[in-house]
């Protein structure tokens, strides 16, 4: 049995932020559940694939979040509790159903979750969601641990139902990926079918009754409004003058700043848990309390802006401070020090930082070599990125490299260096054509086979109708590696028990009306090669689907072992650097011994044995088995 | 009761997250309210894995610069880059054996002398302990059982308020059968060793 599933109420767990979402809607009956991957909400939609395999609940792995949000929406308003996640730039794919199912409403609870990323830890931006509560008139409530995750999905679900509204609950980084005891409460049986009852005025959005339905969101987020000002997640806590007001994991940097400063006699912390509507009777009261007010939360000032409205609002002059100079940043993830220090400097108490050692200070001024991420032994996608490089330098051709979001977008480091505009999901295909078209330059773009299902499939369209002229390599590596292997659309390795059908990327990219099209191997160098400078003579739109699959991927589900094993030969003993210099395996690399009988050496715990260097030099040969 | 701040830092395939785990569970055994955190995403792909655990009366997930009690580094270079987290009132535990960066091993830029990273450290904080935790894994019968042998250098350096006993208990629950004895062996012999 999963282990979210053993405990009984009043148990207790050590659970991810992530878990904590996912007991908790299991705690309210959740029926059904979609998500497309991303990190940091990936956890959400992995433990819900897990516990569907042994429960009633429905869970799936949508194409791309705007058709997870839109399968979800179909079940709630069909009265099934229904749970939809994503990370935080999946809810811009999914702005489109948001912005007007928050119109139409639901009738089944729907929790929308949204994984914000502050610091970048794995983004390409660190917008704020909570804008997108405001943009569609949305409650939105922000947990500040596992347990209040956990509370606070279950609550979003009757909030959900009581308001015929969808709702998002908005973690962070930090919160999703923290782990923290929770106290469960129980199960609930849930119902996992329900039934369509039409009512066309209110689901069919033509102008005349979207027109009707908006007054109507505007009613219920007034109704919202005032649950937030009665919210049990909404609380003043201390005692004395000052204020703070806070949100999300950044609450618990003030908790424990106010503790450590020793001023919990002085200052009155206002958290803020059903953060929108913002509670502005709540707000009114704390701010007319306060002589003055820090306001301390994460990215953007959202907090600090909804406090000064209300003050001006009320002809209160208060100071409001948070985002500034010497306050907080619009930048990146909070820390307990950095609350401290601001905290103290704002209501000017004393205060004595730690001394972190400092290793500038170290006499023999030591240079720290970066350890970035690499593409893996083996990784297919190195093959094909070698390969691309090969017949660029070998037919003397410069190309630009639109790419996309997966591990491939590791391509950008040397040696491959095989990546020059990334935005978002899908990007690669339609930023080709943007590029192709005015600059007349060479354009070999990649994306994933995740990607390609996720957003690639309509670039490629407009890409034929509009005959523009570029290649796409689609990197099939047949899994969504980079989030943790989540099966997609054209999964041919299942998963244990997988019984759905596999889509072709191959079928697709044809039926686009893509005529060059190659399917290559791209272990295979010559074939790849080949299929390569053939698109480049072709100079039209041409398709080349590698395909080989993610070497983790396989050994977790099918326990390949290794096929066998390389080595360096003893002619290995020149100058030569070009193994490490094109390729980058970090499997091969210069020999550190001082007496080294060759150049480069193979680390045979780190090679997989895909036998792409063999093909590259022929210094390098099959390990002959032990005699 | 103190609190107590624990910082791991080690490269993606050592078995941080586990060890991570390991610390956090045996605390709550022992009795303590615990929080931990940990950064995903590219740990199986060589880079910089760090992670977080909290024991005592803490809201907060992470530890802000010099303000590790005890820093656990699985690879030497790592656990210079982590100094920052430590105080002249910090422990530190460290594996002595580098995994070469890819910078390193295509040489294009060079490992620091190990004993100066460590010459170093020593000379900041209260106090260092350094251990050979691969070879120690391996004779436990798997180098993969290096992250317990840690793990049982951190039970020996007694910096913590969690038992041995607690820790036993905490790794016979969470590892699998077939990898008890190799490493209930690890964590003995990191706790012997060091």
């Amino acid at each position: 049995m999963h282990p979210l599933l053993k405990p009984d109420a009043g148990e207790k767990m050590l659970l991810l932020g992530n878990e904590a979402i996912v007991r908790g809607a299991l705690e309210a009956g959740v029926g059904f559940a979609t998500a497309y991957p991303g990190t940091p909400s990936s956890e959400i939609a992995d433990t819900f694939f897990r516990i569907a395999a042994e429960s009633d609940l429905y869970f799936e792995y949508s194409t791309n979040e705007k058709v997870a949000l839109e399968t979800a929406a179909g079940s709630a308003v069909s009265g099934v509790r229904t749970m939809c996640s994503m990370k935080h730039v999946g809810l811009n794919v999914a702005a489109d159903p948001l912005m007007t199912l928050a119109y139409v409403g639901v009738r089944g609870g729907l929790v929308i979750v949204t994984a914000d990323d502050p610091s970048l830890f794995s983004s390409q931006n660190e917008q704020d969601s909570r804008y997108y509560a405001r943009l569609a008139n949305l409650p939105m409530l922000e947990p500040s641990s596992a347990q209040e995750a956990k509370e606070m999905t279950k609550a979003a679900f009757e909030i959900s139902e009581a308001l015929e509204l969808p709702v998002l609950v908005r973690t962070t980084t930090r919160l999703s990926h923290h782990r923290g005891m929770v106290t469960m409460g129980a199960l609930a049986a849930g119902q996992t079918t329900g039934r369509f009852e039409k009512n066309s005025a209110r689901f069919v959005t033509i102008p005349a009754n979207a027109r009707v339905r908006h007054k109507v969101l505007l009613e219920q987020a007034d109704k919202a409004r005032d649950m937030a000002n009665r919210s049990p997640f909404n609380t003043v806590t201390g005692a004395g003058p000052w204020g703070i007001a806070t949100s999300g994991m950044a609450y618990n940097y003030v908790v424990d700043a106010v503790k450590d400063l020793g001023i919990g006699d002085k200052v009155r912390v206002f958290k803020l848990g059903f953060s929108h509507p913002f509670p502005d009777a709540l707000a009114l009261e704390f701010i007319r309390s306060a002589e003055k007010i820090l306001v301390v939360e994460e990215l953007e000032p959202i907090l600090e802006d909804s406090l000064k409205v209300r003050a001006q609002t009320h002809r209160l002059v208060t100071p409001i401070a948070g985002k500034g100079p010497d306050l907080f940043s619009r930048l990146f993830e909070y820390e307990p020090a950095m609350v401290r220090k601001v905290t103290a400097r704002y209501f000017e108490i004393a205060y004595r930082p730690a001394q972190p050692v400092d290793t500038g200070k170290d006499p023999e001024q030591v240079q720290m070599p970066m350890r970035p991420p690499n593409l893996c032994a083996g990784c297919p996608h190195r093959a094909t990125y070698y390969a691309v490089n090969a017949v660029l330098r070998e037919t003397g051709t410069k190309a630009v490299f639109p790419s996309d979001i997966g591990c491939y977008t590791l391509g950008v480091l040397p040696p491959l260096q095989t990546t020059d505009f990334v935005v978002c999901m899908g990007s690669s295909v339609s930023s080709a054509a943007g590029i192709s078209r005015v600059t007349g330059q060479k354009v070999i773009a990649f994306i994933g086979d995740s990607t390609f299902f996720h957003s690639g499939i309509t670039g490629l369209v407009n890409a034929v109708h509009n005959q523009h002229r570029f290649i796409l390599v689609i990197l099939d590596n047949g899994t969504t590696a980079m989030t943790g292997h989540q099966p997609h659309p054209g999964v041919q390795i299942a998963p244990p028990d997988w019984k759905k059908p596999s889509v072709s990327i191959e079928a697709m990219v044809r039926a686009c009306g893509v005529e060059d099209v190659a399917v290559v191997n791209p272990i295979n160098l010559t074939k790849t090669k080949a299929a390569i400078a053939q698109a480049l003579a072709a100079d039209r739109l041409s398709v080349i689907i590698a395909k080989a699959p993610c070497p983790l991927y396989e050994r977790k589900v099918l326990g390949t072992k290794k096929k066998r094993s390389f080595v360096v030969g003893p002619e290995c003993n020149t100058d030569c650097t070009a193994c490490v210099d094109t390729l980058g395996c970090p499997a091969l690399f210069r020999n550190p011994a001082p007496d080294a009988e060759t150049t480069m050496i193979i680390d045979e715990n780190l090679c997989i044995g895909c036998g792409v260097c063999v093909q590259i030099c022929k210094h390098i040969r099959p390990k002959k088995a032990a005699a | 009761m103190k609190n107590y701040r624990v910082f791991f830092t080690g490269v993606g395939g050592q078995g941080t997250l586990l060890a991570t785990m390991v610390l956090a569970e045996a605390a709550i055994r022992a009795g303590h309210p615990v929080l931990a955190s940990e950064v995903h995403g590219m740990a199986q792909r060589g880079g910089v894995v760090e992670s977080s655990v909290m024991i005592g009366d803490i809201h907060s997930p992470i530890i802000s610069d010099g303000e590790a009690d005890v820093l656990l580094g699985f690879e030497p270079l790592e656990t210079y880059r982590a100094l920052r987290k430590c105080s002249a009132n910090s422990v530190i535990i460290s594996n002595q054996v580098p995994i070469m960066p890819f910078g390193v091993a295509i040489g294009k830029s060079v490992y620091p002398d190990v004993d100066k990273l460590f010459r170093f450290a020593a000379s900041q904080v209260k106090r260092l302990i350094t251990l050979d935790a691969p070879a120690l894994a391996r004779q436990a019968g798997s180098v993969l059982s290096a992250n317990m042998v840690m793990v049982g250098a951190l039970a020996r350096s007694g910096v913590l308020p969690v038992s041995r006993e607690s820790f036993e208990e905490t790794i016979r629950a969470k590892t699998k059968k077939q990898f008890l004895d190799i490493n209930l062996k690890a964590f003995e012999s990191g706790y012997a060793t060091s």
